[in-house]
């Protein structure tokens, strides 16, 4: 009852708010296709939903999770077949020129200059969101994804060091195994693995092979010692997560890290929402540090909504106001200081934010200079679904089978041709 | 008394010359007007789109569809396909095991539940219900008490059989089986309804006079009683092979087709390179695969079984 | 109840009734086990789930979980719970059902009363098209629903639903009415009673049970129906089962499992409801003669 009385003040409100500003603008909904469901996620969306209707636009949310994103991209593709795309949907990575390719999307360069966005966004940011030059989507955030998540007390109990390089983890593993906890939490499903290879291989191989490997898809790189010795890594990781790690959604493997069993955690910066939520403090409780060898590279996922050409002139106007509200710096703050993430547009400040993000921000500017930004594979950053899923299936089926290194790294190059 | 009035109707009619009026030609026509838009839909709908996945699969469709033939570039592609061979693999075990379990479990419970039990109608409810709940429910609940550190085998361990393990969920090589599991737990139900219905429609008579003969109830049982039921068996086949190679929802929400990609079924292949890997072109020939199969099975066999049943 | 003539396996001897007891009591708890976790785990607290395994009792109950589900979890940026998808589906299932149970009692008659040339070879080919896996046809309905102009509405939904209900109503329908004596028909036609006139005079009047099993069966899987659901509702007028999905498959955040089975339980009540109220009418009906052959 209250909410539909609250629901009818707000439409109220809004009409008049939009019969009032009618001269200057029209009112018009904005379909937002995403998969942020769950309550912190939710928030962050809520706060654009917020800033949108405050002016004057309504916001009709169209939230499909599941597979972090497949069961959407499913719906997606068929609304786009069926001619009503909605205003926009969460799609990031090559993805987005791959979309811009079926002639779909909008051009957003009038926004786009009018709030200086080339100014505003770092070049490997801003070429993502471009489709031929012209500006097809926003950006969100930048998600730092090499991280390592470790509670220092599982380590002092263990009397372990907390590793720098893949051979100092080896022997750290080992202690913590005696000590009888687990080493690495983990959750078995395929694009964990991925996320935990990508590390391992940027470690093992620095910036330089790990672009021409992943984003060149360069065979001599793919096929060649330096991957075959990544697998191998991966192995001994792999020997250092427990039994159960099957299928596991990766929260629970944060929260066994929170909890105290297990001593460390691969995964992106996403996982910080979650010590967040359990009330730990970086630093004291839990310590955000670059994946074993990759201090100084920085493997980055940006989430952005694409933008769909439109029909109405309503609801056009209302998807300008979607796509300027988005990298306005109010919005950038909050949803960032929400997800866990450091706002994609440069300039703000990181008072509010957290020492990790903080961190990460300075190694986003000090990595693209050295040349050590990379994109991440794992998170669609890098190259086309169909090779992302090809490998996907290389790395988890060498995590449960004892497929050898060299027949992997053999596999990975097969994988790269995939169509 | 109406017969005698259209009797001489009739005479009437018969004895004027026969003219078909406008009415008659319609009411001939229906039955063809009425099964007309099920017709229809069933060709647009069904075989029209078994043709555009077909063309599709002919084609080099990654993220939209495109429409330029292209040879059998995908098919290829797709036979040179590790994870497509487990899914085929994946469907041969499933279907057998899910469809004989399910065969088994449901004529047990009937001839059980055929035995003047008492509370027959609140046992027969606790079978049926699973039937109720969605693919989601089913592979919730079931995820979680096949999980090893959580369910099962958590608690048989906390009775203090520490070393019994129950992993198949988590292990490549068993969590088919695992599926199989949560899979006829739904659907024994529906066939223990339909051989409870085939039982009490058997006529007594056959019965009683092979106990005059002297035959003991086992092999009543076995030489008279589920040789009728044939059409029953038919029937549970046809609906049970329907759901098994249907079986998406019930992977996604169990074992999202892990580990790995162990327990990958056609339909969830389909699904991933359809519509996430951007590779609708490929999505589209393991349809047309998929499709084929189902058709090289139960086609002669739905003609066999109808052939029959018009003799019989 | 059909006079059983000494039926039984085990006649009037103690341990053959143990044995038939306990074999269906052994098999009742297989099947109850999965209920019974959820509804145990529904309310209990998050703690309690934390701390105890499955099986054990909740340490106390609770329910805070059914009430969120029902009204505060989060679906997406609303956070309403399941209470409005709940009659979102409601709105859509009831003319679908309604309609392809119409619609397939029609063609089961023209089947098996009004038999012409190439009729049983259309059957047929109806029968053969129900094996189609529903992610085929989603690209291309999309397509068509966009052309026809029904495209992400209710009434789309519905024409989708029925459009793949058919078959298994004529199914239905066709092998009820088959056992169904010809003669009654005839009669009827030589008395001049047309095409409609019979249906509704004669063979509707004897389709209750059939009727019943249809209903049942279809409201059954378009009720827990998700793919077409997700794929061609969007927004507020999304079905039960997205909403659920939503739900449970949330990517961050603690795992609310008790509120997760109460939204899984609340989602599967009407088709539970209809099992355990009706289940003995579908045997019934099933008897009569559904699935005969």
């Amino acid at each position: 009852m209250k909410q539909s009385t609250a629901r009818l003040t707000l439409t109220a409100l809004t009409l008049a708010t939009t019969l009032a500003f009618s001269a200057f603008s029209r009112a018009g909904e904005v379909e937002v296709l995403h998969w942020w469901t769950s309550g912190g996620e939710a928030k962050s969306v809520a706060e654009l939903k917020k800033i949108l209707e405050a002016k004057g636009h309504k916001w009709k949310d169209f939230a499909v999770a599941g597979g972090g994103g497949e069961n959407a991209m499913t719906v997606l593709k068929s609304r786009v077949v069926s001619g009503k795309p909605p205003t926009a949907a969460q799609v990031k990575g090559p993805s987005i020129q791959e979309w811009g390719r079926e002639g779909v999307l909008t051009n957003l360069d009038d926004v786009a200059k009018g709030a200086n966005w080339d100014g505003l966004l770092p070049a490997v940011v801003s070429n993502v969101m471009k489709y031929q030059g012209h500006y097809v989507a926003v950006p969100v955030n930048v998600h730092r994804v090499n991280w390592m998540w470790v509670n220092p007390e599982v380590f002092k109990k263990a009397g372990a060091k907390i590793p720098t390089t893949w051979q100092e983890f080896a022997v750290a593993a080992d202690k913590i195994h005696k000590a009888g906890f687990i080493a690495v939490a983990h959750g078995g499903q395929p694009w964990q693995d991925a996320t935990v290879f990508e590390s391992v291989a940027l470690g093992v191989g620095g910036a330089d092979w790990y672009n021409r490997a992943f984003v060149n898809l360069d065979t001599s790189a793919l096929n060649s010692p330096t991957m075959e010795k990544s697998f191998a890594t991966l192995r001994t990781v792999q020997k250092s997560i427990d039994k159960d790690a099957a299928n596991r959604d990766w929260n629970l493997a944060t929260a066994m890290v929170i909890n105290g069993k297990a001593a460390m955690q691969f995964m992106g910066d996403w996982a910080k929402g979650e010590f967040t939520a359990a009330g730990k403090s970086p630093g004291k409780d839990y310590i955000c540090m670059p994946a074993p060898g990759t201090k100084g590279a920085f493997t980055f996922n940006i989430d952005s909504f694409i933008m769909f050409e439109q029909k109405s002139a309503d609801a056009r106007e209302a998807q300008r106001a979607l796509a300027s509200s988005i990298m306005e710096p109010q919005f950038q703050e909050v949803f960032n200081l929400n997800k866990g993430s450091i706002p994609a547009r440069t300039g703000m400040s990181m008072a509010k934010f957290d020492q990790c993000a903080k961190d990460s921000s300075a190694e986003f500017e000090s990595s693209a200079k050295s040349k050590k930004l990379v994109p991440s594979w794992a998170h669609g950053m890098a190259m086309p679904a169909s090779v992302q899923g090809a490998m996907f299936d290389v790395v988890t089926q060498f995590m449960n089978s004892n497929m050898t290194p060299k027949a992997a790294a053999a596999k990975m190059a097969a994988a790269a041709k995939s169509k | 008394m109406q017969s005698s009035a259209s009797a001489q109707a009739g005479a009437v009619a018969s004895a004027v010359a026969p003219r078909r009026s406008l009415l008659d030609i319609i009411e001939l026509a229906l039955p063809r007007i009425v099964l007309g838009p099920t017709l229809l839909v069933s060709v647009v709908f069904v075989y029209g789109f078994i043709l555009w996945t077909g063309w599709l699969s002919f084609t080099e469709s990654r993220m939209l569809p495109r429409y330029e033939f292209a040879g059998l570039v995908q098919y290829i592609s797709l036979f040179g396909n590790d994870r497509w061979w487990v899914a085929v693999r994946n469907l041969a075990v499933f279907s057998s095991l899910f469809i004989f379990v399910c065969l088994a479990f449901g004529l047990l419970m009937a001839i059980l539940l055929d035995q003047r039990i008492r509370a027959e109608g609140f046992l027969r409810s606790i079978y049926l219900y699973p039937m109720a709940l969605s693919f989601i429910v089913t592979g919730t609940a079931w995820k979680w008490i096949l999980n090893p550190g959580l369910g099962f085998e958590r608690v048989v361990q906390q009775l203090g059989f520490s070393n019994f393990t129950f992993d198949w969920l988590v292990n490549p090589k068993m969590s088919i089986y695992a599926v199989v599991i949560a899979g006829a737990w739904q659907s024994s139900g529906f066939v223990l309804a339909l051989f409870l219905a085939g039982l009490r429609g058997i006529d007594e008579s056959i019965i009683k006079a092979a106990q005059v003969d002297g035959a003991s109830m086992p092999r009543i049982y076995w030489s008279i009683i589920i040789p009728s039921l044939r059409p029953v068996f038919f029937s549970a086949f046809i609906i049970l092979a329907h759901i098994a190679i249907k079986s998406f929802d019930l992977v996604m929400a169990l074992t999202g087709g892990g580990p790995g990609f162990s327990s990958d079924l056609p339909a969830t292949f389909m699904y991933a390179f359809g519509f996430t890997r951007n590779q609708i072109g490929l999505g589209a020939a393991s349809a047309m695969m998929m499709m084929m199969t189902v058709a090289a099975v139960v086609v002669p066999l739905m003609y066999s079984e109808l052939r029959r049943q018009r003799r019989g | 109840m059909a006079d059983h003539v000494q039926r039984q396996i085990a006649g009037p001897q103690v341990l053959g009734r143990i044995v038939v007891y306990g074999l269906l009591v052994l098999l009742a708890l297989y099947y109850l086990m999965p209920l019974f976790v959820m509804l145990s785990t529904s309310v209990k607290t998050l703690d309690d789930i934390r701390g105890g395994n499955l099986i054990a009792l909740p340490a106390e109950v609770t329910f805070e979980a059914w009430a969120k589900a029902w009204s505060s979890a989060c679906t997406g940026v609303d956070c309403s719970g399941l209470r409005g998808n709940f009659w979102n589906s409601v709105s859509f299932v009831v003319p679908a059902v309604l309609i392809s149970t119409l619609i397939g009692a029609f063609n089961g008659y023209v089947l098996t009363m009004w038999r012409f040339r190439g009729s049983d070879a259309m059957f047929t080919l109806l029968m053969i098209g129900c094996f189609i896996p529903f992610q085929v046809v989603l690209l291309p309905m999309a397509q068509t629903l966009g052309v026809l102009g029904i495209a992400n509405s209710t009434s789309g939904l519905i024409f989708v639903h029925v459009v793949y209900g058919l078959a298994f109503t004529t199914l239905f329908f066709r092998n009820f009415y088959v056992s169904v004596p010809d003669e009654l028909a005839k009669a009827a036609r030589i008395d001049g009673a047309g095409f409609f006139r019979i249906f509704w005079r004669i063979i509707l009047p004897l389709s209750p049970p059939i009727i019943v099993v249809c209903v049942i069966w279809q409201f059954t899987q378009i009720w827990n129906d998700f793919l077409f659901g997700v794929v061609f509702s969007s927004g507020e007028r999304q079905p039960i089962t997205v909403a659920l999905n939503n739900l449970v498959n949330t990517s961050t955040g603690v795992k609310e499992y008790n509120v997760d089975m109460a939204a899984a339980i609340i989602a599967a009540l009407p088709t539970l409801f209809i099992y355990v109220v009706a289940g003995k009418y579908f045997v019934r009906g099933l008897t009569a003669g559904a699935v005969k052959g």
